[in-house]
């Protein structure tokens, strides 16, 4: 009963989430591949707001004890490398694995016949080369593994998250300023 | 409740109901939004109808639990509620190939397509390896202060910009 509590969040939250993706634009091919030839700036506006409200968020309730800091797993190097492989594919499919669930809801058969099937197509292909990798030492795990400024820098985290939230509130006003 | 049916919302509207729908989920389900993880699942457990045995002795699905879990059901959640947005907002079409692909590249559905499947698989590889998405690093990781998101959220979009230049030119 507890699990079908949980799957029901999950579902709630998913809907909230693929609702706001579709009205903010972002389930959208034409949006988003304008963010990558950068005519259309949506996407970076939402996440660096979505980024200052986490953030901002997070100072406040993580010294709390109210929510925890769990970060990834891995490394500087698999970031590099596994991000650009991905970015590759975010260039080719004009959706990420979010935002093309919402494109499946949306109606984008593209979507639906092509990305989705090809991402879960891709992750059987990684794990089968997983071991692989590991053991050639290309995929690697280093000391920024589950590393987060919350954890390092002690005392009240707003010191550090006001001035963060400040740059990216700058570069959000110089994105409007120049009219994208 | 008419702001319901508008097309679009302010960007900056939505990146703020992200950010706190993100903290929602932190408080009341301990995690953070994240999309790749649940693809993996779903592949782990379709895999395993073909090959039970391979998936059973991977070392990369040993790692996790495969089963319907909440990250699945907030991918069913995303594809409705994307759904219902646009349903209300009128904007809800089936469409083969998108309207910049269609006028600029090509209006072919199966080159469309076919393209869409190899993105699909660089982003299935790419994610995996980076251990997150565009929700999970870019949204969730960013916004934990993980250096490893932040790099990774860098190198998504370096690599989208490079392949959408190379692909519609400047």
């Amino acid at each position: 009963m507890k699990n079908t509590k949980r799957l029901m969040q999950g579902l709630l939250i998913g809907l909230l989430f693929g609702f706001l993706l579709q009205k903010g634009g972002v389930a959208n091919y034409n949006i988003i591949m304008g963010q990558l030839r950068l005519t259309d700036f949506t996407v970076i506006k939402i996440i660096f707001t979505a980024i200052i409200v986490g953030m901002l968020g997070v100072s406040y309730l993580f010294p709390k004890g109210l929510v925890s800091v769990k970060t990834k797993a891995g490394s500087i190097k698999n970031a590099i490398i596994g991000g650009l492989l991905f970015g590759a594919g975010f260039g080719l499919l004009g959706y990420c694995p979010g935002t093309i669930a919402g494109a499946v809801g949306t109606g984008a058969l593209d979507a639906i016949t092509g990305g989705f099937i090809g991402i879960i197509l891709g992750t059987v292909l990684y794990a089968n080369m997983f071991k692989t990798l590991k053991d050639k030492g290309i995929h690697t795990t280093d000391k920024y593994s589950e590393f987060s400024l919350f954890h390092k820098i002690p005392g009240n985290p707003f010191r550090y998250t006001l001035p963060i939230s400040a740059v990216l509130v700058v570069v959000l006003l110089v994105i409007e300023s120049v009219g994208l | 409740m008419n702001f319901l049916t508008f097309e679009m919302w302010s960007p900056y509207v939505v990146g703020v109901l992200i950010g706190l729908l993100n903290l929602g989920s932190m408080l009341v389900s301990k995690k953070p939004l994240g999309a790749s993880t649940s693809f993996m699942k779903i592949g782990g457990i379709g895999f395993g109808l073909f090959n039970k045995e391979k998936v059973e002795s991977n070392e990369y699905y040993q790692k996790n639990e495969l089963e319907l879990d909440w990250g699945i059901l907030l991918i069913v959640g995303i594809i409705i509620g994307a759904f219902i947005s646009s349903i209300l907002s009128g904007s809800f079409s089936l469409t083969a190939v998108p309207t910049m692909w269609a006028t600029e590249i090509s209006d072919s559905v199966f080159l469309r397509f076919l393209i869409a499947l190899i993105g699909g698989l660089f982003l299935g590889v790419g994610s995996r390896w980076a251990s997150g998405c565009t929700s999970g690093h870019g949204i969730s990781g960013t916004s934990l202060l993980s250096v490893i998101s932040w790099v990774a959220s860098i190198a998504f979009f370096i690599g989208g910009i490079v392949v959408a230049f190379l692909i519609y030119g400047m």
